[in-house]
C-alpha cells in the first residue's frame, strides 16, 4: 500500500509507467516550486512490475490533459487528512488544444501566426490523433 | 436547411442533405432562368489566395446566374492578405460587406481556420492537395444526372489515385452510397493510400493498371491528370503522365452506355477525338458543377428552394 503518510492535503499521482515519472514532475514544474514534493522511481508495482509515482503535498490544479497525453494510464489519488479521498482514472483525451504541433508542411497552422493546433482522437487504441484543420495524423 | 453552414470537406453533408441539395440542384437545370432573381441583393465574397481560374468562374458565374453580384481577389498579391493580415481578421471584415465567402488557399485547412472567425457559411474551394468538395458535389450530380442514380454502379478511377484529391474526396463520398464496385486503375507508382480502401463500407473494389482490361464492365470511367508539381523529376513525370491516353480505339471496348468524366483541365491523357463521342460528359459535368453552386449557395443563404 502507498505510503502517503506526511501528506495531509495533496495529491499521488500513482502507477506512472517506469521512466515517464522525471518527464510528468517536469511537465508539472514540481522542480521550481518550494512546497514538499517526491519523485519515486523504480518503485515495486503488483500491476505493472515496477512504476513511478509522484507525491505533491499541496493542492494545485492538475492538467489532466497534459497529463493523458503522456500516460493515460496513470491514476490520480485526491489526499485529504492523509487518507485517498478520490481517485481519478485518466483516459486520452477526445481533443487536445495547443500543445502538439502539426508535422505537415502544408498545414496552414504552419504559417498563420497565432493559431492554436487541435488535435482529435481518432483511435484510442494506436493512441491516434488527427489535424483538425489539415487532418493529418499523429500518433503519440 | 443548410443556412448558415460551413461547407469544409466533403462529408460535410449528410446523405439526406446531399439528396435535397440535388433535388434543388435538379430543378435549376432543367429551368435555371426561374432562379436568376433569388440572390438579387446579395454578395459573394471569392477570396482566391492562389489563382484558380476555372473554379473562381464556376462560382462566379453561378451567383451572378442566381442575381447576385461578387467581389473579391483572385491572387493574394493584389490583396491585404499580401501584406501579412491574418485569414481570421481577413475573414472577419469579409463578413460586414458579403453574405458568404469562397475561399481557395495553398495550406491545408486554411477554410477551417476562416469558418471559425467567420459570421457568414464559408465554402472550401480547394485547400492544397487536402479537400475541394464543390468538385466532389459536381461529380455526384452529374453521375446522378446521367446514369440515374448513384448507386449500383461500377465506377472506374484512372490516373493519379496516389495524390489525386479529386478521387480521394469522391471516393469518401461514393463510399455512403450502396452497392457500388470501384475499380481503381492507376501505375504502380500511383495506386491509391490504404486508408481511402478501409472506408469503403459494404462496397467492393479491384486494382489493376490494365485500363484496356476492365473498360468493358465500367459504367462511369472517372479519369484524371498526372500532376507535374507531384514529381521531383522530370522524367518521371513524363513517362507517367502517358501511361494512360483514352482514345477512340480504347472507347470501342466499352458500354454503350458508359460516361467518362473528367475535373478538367486534362492534358494529354484524353485524346481530343474522344470530345465527339457522346460518351464523353467532362464538358457537361462543368456545367453541372455551376448548378450545384447556384444551388448550394441558396441553401447556404437561405434563398428558398420552392
Ligand atoms: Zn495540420
Amino acid at each position: 500500500m502507498l505510503n502517503i503518510n506526511g501528506i495531509k492535503r495533496g495529491i499521488v499521482i500513482d502507477h506512472i509507467k517506469p521512466g515517464l515519472g522525471f518527464k510528468i514532475f517536469r511537465e508539472l514544474k514540481l522542480d521550481e516550486v518550494d512546497y514538499t514534493t517526491a519523485l519515486i522511481k523504480n518503485a515495486p508495482s503488483d500491476k505493472l512490475g515496477t512504476k513511478d509515482l509522484i507525491k505533491i503535498d499541496n493542492e494545485i490544479d492538475l492538467d489532466l490533459d497534459v497529463l493523458g497525453l503522456i500516460d493515460p494510464d496513470l491514476t490520480i489519488c485526491i489526499i485529504e487528512n492523509e487518507q485517498v479521498v478520490k481517485k481519478i482514472k485518466l483516459a486520452l483525451p477526445k481533443a487536445v488544444t495547443g500543445i502538439l504541433q502539426c508535422k505537415n508542411p502544408r498545414c496552414i497552422t504552419s504559417v498563420e501566426p497565432h493559431v492554436e493546433t487541435t488535435f482529435l482522437l481518432v483511435d484510442a487504441a494506436t493512441k491516434a490523433y488527427k489535424c483538425e484543420y489539415c487532418n493529418s495524423r499523429t500518433s503519440l | 436547411m443548410l443556412k448558415g453552414r460551413h461547407i469544409i470537406e466533403s462529408t460535410d453533408l449528410s446523405l439526406e442533405e446531399l439528396e435535397s441539395l440535388f433535388q434543388l440542384a435538379e430543378r435549376i437545370v432543367e429551368a435555371p432562368q426561374r432562379f436568376s432573381d433569388r440572390g438579387r441583393g446579395k454578395i459573394l465574397a471569392t477570396l482566391f489566395y492562389e489563382p484558380s481560374t476555372r473554379t473562381r468562374f464556376s462560382f462566379e458565374a453561378a451567383m451572378l446566374r442566381l442575381g447576385g453580384q461578387v467581389i473579391g481577389f483572385s491572387e493574394p498579391g493584389s490583396s491585404s492578405a499580401a501584406k501579412g493580415e491574418s485569414i481570421g481578421d481577413t475573414i472577419r471584415t469579409v463578413g460586414c460587406y458579403a453574405d458568404a465567402a469562397v475561399m481557395r488557399h495553398p495550406k491545408e485547412g486554411a477554410p477551417r481556420l476562416a469558418s471559425k472567425f467567420s459570421s457568414i457559411p464559408v465554402i472550401n474551394a480547394g485547400d492544397g492537395g487536402h479537400q475541394h468538395p464543390t468538385q466532389t458535389l459536381t461529380d455526384l450530380l452529374t453521375i446522378r444526372r446521367l446514369k440515374g442514380d448513384i448507386s449500383n454502379k461500377t465506377i472506374g478511377l484512372c490516373g493519379d489515385l496516389m495524390f489525386g484529391r479529386t478521387v480521394h474526396s469522391l471516393v469518401n463520398a461514393l463510399a455512403q452510397y450502396d452497392n457500388l464496385h470501384f475499380v481503381f486503375i492507376s501505375p504502380p507508382e500511383l495506386t491509391i493510400p490504404p486508408y481511402i480502401l478501409e472506408e469503403l463500407g459494404s462496397n467492393t473494389y479491384e486494382q489493376t493498371n490494365d485500363l484496356e482490361a476492365v473498360m468493358g464492365k465500367l459504367d462511369i470511367l472517372y479519369m484524371t491528370r498526372i500532376q507535374r508539381e507531384r514529381f521531383f523529376n522530370e522524367e518521371e513525370y513524363l513517362r507517367l503522365k502517358g501511361y494512360y491516353i483514352l482514345d477512340a480505339e480504347k472507347m470501342e471496348l466499352a458500354k454503350e452506355d458508359m460516361i467518362v468524366m473528367h475535373p478538367l483541365p486534362r492534358v494529354d491523357e484524353i485524346a481530343p477525338e474522344v470530345d465527339r463521342d457522346p460518351r464523353a460528359v467532362y464538358f457537361q459535368q462543368a456545367k453541372f458543377g455551376m448548378y450545384i453552386r447556384m444551388a448550394l449557395i441558396m441553401e447556404l443563404l437561405g434563398l428558398g428552394g420552392e
